[in-house]
């Protein structure tokens, strides 16, 4: 495991591997966008604007999973106290956190003509500006404290922070909500149409694609910016 | 092109709207992602060519370094 981390390893995949991604994401991204934008049905109720779910919806998924991720990492770092557990994590963040306002920000338009409102204080809404405060604390920790005990602090945010994953997706079971229940299951059968699946899938591989990329090209940051630091030291 | 795609039945100025938003987002993040790569690769460069020969040969004995030294030369020609 530590082999496979390592730094030279890694900076060799990440070369090969943005290249692949780039192609990907490119071909992934024509096709949601073509599918979700023009040829996907409209809803019976909500019209065009169920459009706004192709964006939405998959930038939450990556949000949840990008901080489910981080957590996860920062438990292994207090595991292994391997360092590169917590730049990985540090290099997700920013993603995360995008992802995170872009489904706070479409949400709000979606709610406009579906609610009547651009904002309510409801369970789902409330847990997902949680989310972002969470991951605003995570970056300014890696940004405003010393890195030997930045890595630290980041890593018990983020395990702190993984308590707001599963109110967030069972917020909309456990309280009564202006927001919909999920349509998509893992574990049962989901209520959404495969015409309207499709798009979402595609949109969702585009965006995940997307997030690959920017994660690549960060840690490739991060590990010329910590070699740079280590010329000094020859 | 047909106005519809663009109109929506009224909820056009909602869906562009997002999809915009998300587009610029996404396009702001990655071009500074990018200058940021292109910058501390160019930072590596400078620095090596700063080192006397007898330490670069020590960087380059890296095996990440001298990947670092590959691609940020490939990119600054």
């Amino acid at each position: 495991m530590q082999k496979f981390f390592d730094l030279g390893n890694i900076f060799s995949i990440c070369e090969k591997a943005i290249k692949i991604v780039s192609i990907l994401l490119i071909t992934f991204l024509i096709f949601g966008l073509i599918q979700s934008l023009f040829l996907s049905p409209i809803d019976y109720i909500q019209g065009h604007s169920v459009r706004i779910m192709y964006v939405h919806v998959p930038s939450s998924w990556i949000a949840l999973l990008s901080f489910g991720v981080i957590g996860f990492l920062s438990i292994l770092n207090f595991i292994f106290r391997n360092k590169n557990f917590g730049l990985i994590g540090k290099t997700i963040a920013p993603i995360g956190l995008m992802f995170t306002l872009i489904s706070i920000f479409t949400g709000s338009l979606w709610g406009k003509p579906t609610w009547g409102v651009w904002w309510a204080w409801d369970a789902r809404i409330t847990s997902m500006l949680v989310l972002c405060f969470f991951y605003l604390l995570y970056i300014f920790s890696w940004k405003f404290i010393s890195n030997h005990s930045a890595n630290k602090i980041s890593s018990l945010i983020a395990i702190f922070g993984l308590i707001n994953l599963p109110i967030i997706k069972f917020s909309v079971d456990w309280w009564n909500t202006l927001h919909q229940t999920s349509s998509v299951k893992i574990l049962s059968t989901s209520t959404i149409h495969h015409s309207m699946m499709v798009p979402l899938l595609a949109m969702f591989l585009a965006l995940s694609l997307y997030s690959v990329l920017i994660f690549l090209m960060k840690y490739k940051t991060e590990i010329i910016r910590l070699k740079r630091k280590g010329l000094n030291r020859i | 092109m047909n106005i519809n795609a663009i109109y929506m039945g009224g909820y056009g100025i909602y869906v562009w709207s997002a999809f915009i938003f998300a587009f610029v987002c996404c396009l702001y993040l990655y071009l500074k992602t990018k200058k940021e790569l292109h910058r501390q690769e160019q930072a590596f460069l400078s620095h090596v060519k700063d080192l006397p020969k007898a330490k670069v040969k020590i960087v380059q004995t890296q095996r990440v370094n001298k990947e670092i030294l590959v691609t940020s030369s490939k990119y600054s020609n």
